[in-house]
């Protein structure tokens, strides 16, 4: 049984109301239900991937000892509006050699990837949209139509440019994918499950029962599967496939106006989508540092903020490594990947499973403290 | 009891489908609000303002192959590790530990078998080609040097 919001919220008086109200049928209840709920997702997610655009160039800003964008709004807090605005206003040029089906279908794979995710991130025990039984299977599947996304929008493009950012986007972000997946591997092997709630739950009570601190593979796997993220969603120091030195602009070269708003909003949403993720698995979740046995609704808001405050954290980080270091050599990235995070990520999943027999599941905290 | 119990891939449609009506819905605005003033020369593909010679589907290095089916291996051995992962802790606490770690560790070592076989053949290397090549046209030099 997957618990889903609707379940969730059937636990309340009102829901009885409801139900009344709609009588027989509950299949249209609970759509209206998903629908609704989906509405409010995609509407945080849009806000904080615009906002995750601004983040980026005040933050970029500050670390140059710029002013950054300053004019709309206070502090220039509207300035992804104006982009927004600005986008839909520009023509939308498309090349005349190109494959128009997929030059269309590119940048919505992304974003019907990207959207797919937000579905299991589990923001807090009730509001997630739904807690998957295969969450994490679930999530490293359903992300790799990003990938396709952005392989079949170089690909569509018919410009050398696009190709080439396209094809290196393609190899980079399934080679990625194996340290990542190794890595949330080892933590499935230490929690024993693949549905985010439990994972999460597991981790219930102060810093110390976090995953990453559950045993010294885990804290490895938390820094493979942070820095592979930042390579699957094309971040720099890994944005081979953009690198705007090289590629003029890479897989989206060829995009503009609103389609290329998608590619950026799906990238900025994935980061967050990422860095939710990665403080879902290892750094505790939504949950509060201290024991709540009550579940009244202030408390999910409280959770929705502890993860949001997580996930917005490392999202900090992920663009302050952005303005920190340089971006790699495409040869360098490949072997970064398959030479030393693969072999780490597989040598850690063996450290993780002798643990588990030898330690017979005890953090080490737990051994520590005996 | 009766809604509770609806499938749990409905939300994950219902995302789908909420991206699709924000892209269609996104590209309509951008239809109606912007101007459509297309020429010839717009509409090229963009190679630095020269007029681009031939079409970018071409023949492809590759290398973006082998990577490919390295990944594929990779990928189905990790997809097929999940489910032995999540049950896992369970057989431990059964007193099967030693038992499924050695069924677990017999999967992996083919798995780093193939990694050294991919990393022996020189597959993980990004430029190997050309140093093969180039080594051997030293090669043959100092040789007709020598003779």
């Amino acid at each position: 049984m997957n618990q889903t919001i609707v379940s969730y919220l059937a636990q309340y008086e009102f829901f009885d109301f409801l139900i009344k109200i709609f009588g027989e049928n509950s299949l249209l209840l609970t759509t209206l239900i998903f629908a609704i709920a989906a509405g409010v997702f995609v509407a945080v997610a849009a806000t904080i991937g615009g906002l995750g655009t601004y983040a980026e160039r005040k933050i970029s800003a500050d670390i140059q000892m710029r002013l950054g964008p300053n004019r709309v709004g206070p502090y220039g807090l509207l300035q992804f509006l104006a982009d927004g605005v600005k986008m839909i206003t520009k023509e939308d040029v498309m090349p005349n050699s190109a494959d128009k089906f997929l030059f269309y279908l590119a940048p919505m794979l992304c974003l019907v990837g990207v959207f797919a995710t937000l579905a299991v991130l589990p923001i807090s025990s009730g509001f997630t949209l739904v807690d998957l039984n295969v969450g994490v299977f679930y999530l490293i599947a359903i992300s790799s139509l990003v990938g396709l996304g952005v392989f079949l929008g170089g690909y569509a493009s018919n410009s050398k440019w696009s190709m080439l950012g396209g094809m290196r986007g393609a190899s980079q972000i399934i080679s990625y994918e194996i340290p990542v997946t190794l890595s949330v591997l080892a933590i499935t092997l230490t929690a024993g499950s693949m549905s985010f709630g439990n994972i999460v739950s597991q981790q219930e009570g102060f810093i110390t029962n976090w995953f990453i601190f559950h045993n010294p593979f885990s804290f490895l796997a938390f820094f493979i599967y942070f820095v592979g993220a930042m390579a699957e969603t094309n971040r720099a120091p890994f944005d081979l496939p953009e690198a705007e030195s090289e590629l003029v602009s890479g897989y989206h070269t060829e995009y503009t106006g609103m389609r290329f708003g998608f590619f950026a909003l799906a990238e900025y949403i994935e980061v967050f989508v990422v860095s939710g993720v990665a403080a879902a698995l290892f750094l505790g979740g939504y949950n509060l540092p201290v024991h709540v046995s009550i579940d009244i609704l202030p408390i999910q808001f409280i959770q929705v903020t502890i993860l949001v405050g997580k996930a917005l954290a490392l999202y900090y980080v992920i663009i302050w490594v952005r303005w920190t270091f340089p971006r790699l050599r495409v040869d360098h990235l490949m072997s970064i990947c398959w030479k030393y995070l693969t072999p780490i990520a597989i040598f850690n999943l063996i450290g993780s499973a002798i643990w588990m027999v030898a330690f017979r599941g005890q953090s080490i905290v737990q051994i520590l403290g005996h | 009891m009766t809604s509770t119990q609806i499938d749990g891939l409905m939300p994950v449609v219902i995302m789908m489908i909420a991206a699709v009506v924000l892209f269609v819905g996104g590209h309509f605005a951008s239809v109606l609000l912007s101007p459509k003033k297309p020429t010839l020369q717009k509409n090229t593909p963009y190679e630095c303002g020269e007029v681009p010679v031939g079409t970018a589907w071409s023949a492809f290095n590759v290398r973006f192959y082998v990577v490919g089916l390295i990944f594929i291996i990779f990928d189905v051995e990790s997809v097929l590790m999940f489910p032995v992962a999540t049950v896992f802790n369970q057989l431990v606490k059964e007193g099967n530990g030693i038992f499924i770690l050695v069924e677990f560790l017999v999967f992996i070592v083919i798995l780093i078998t193939g990694i050294v076989y991919c990393w022996k053949k020189g597959d993980l290397d990004w430029v190997r080609s050309y140093q093969v090549s180039s080594q051997k046209q030293v090669a043959s030099k100092a040789k007709k040097v020598s003779a």
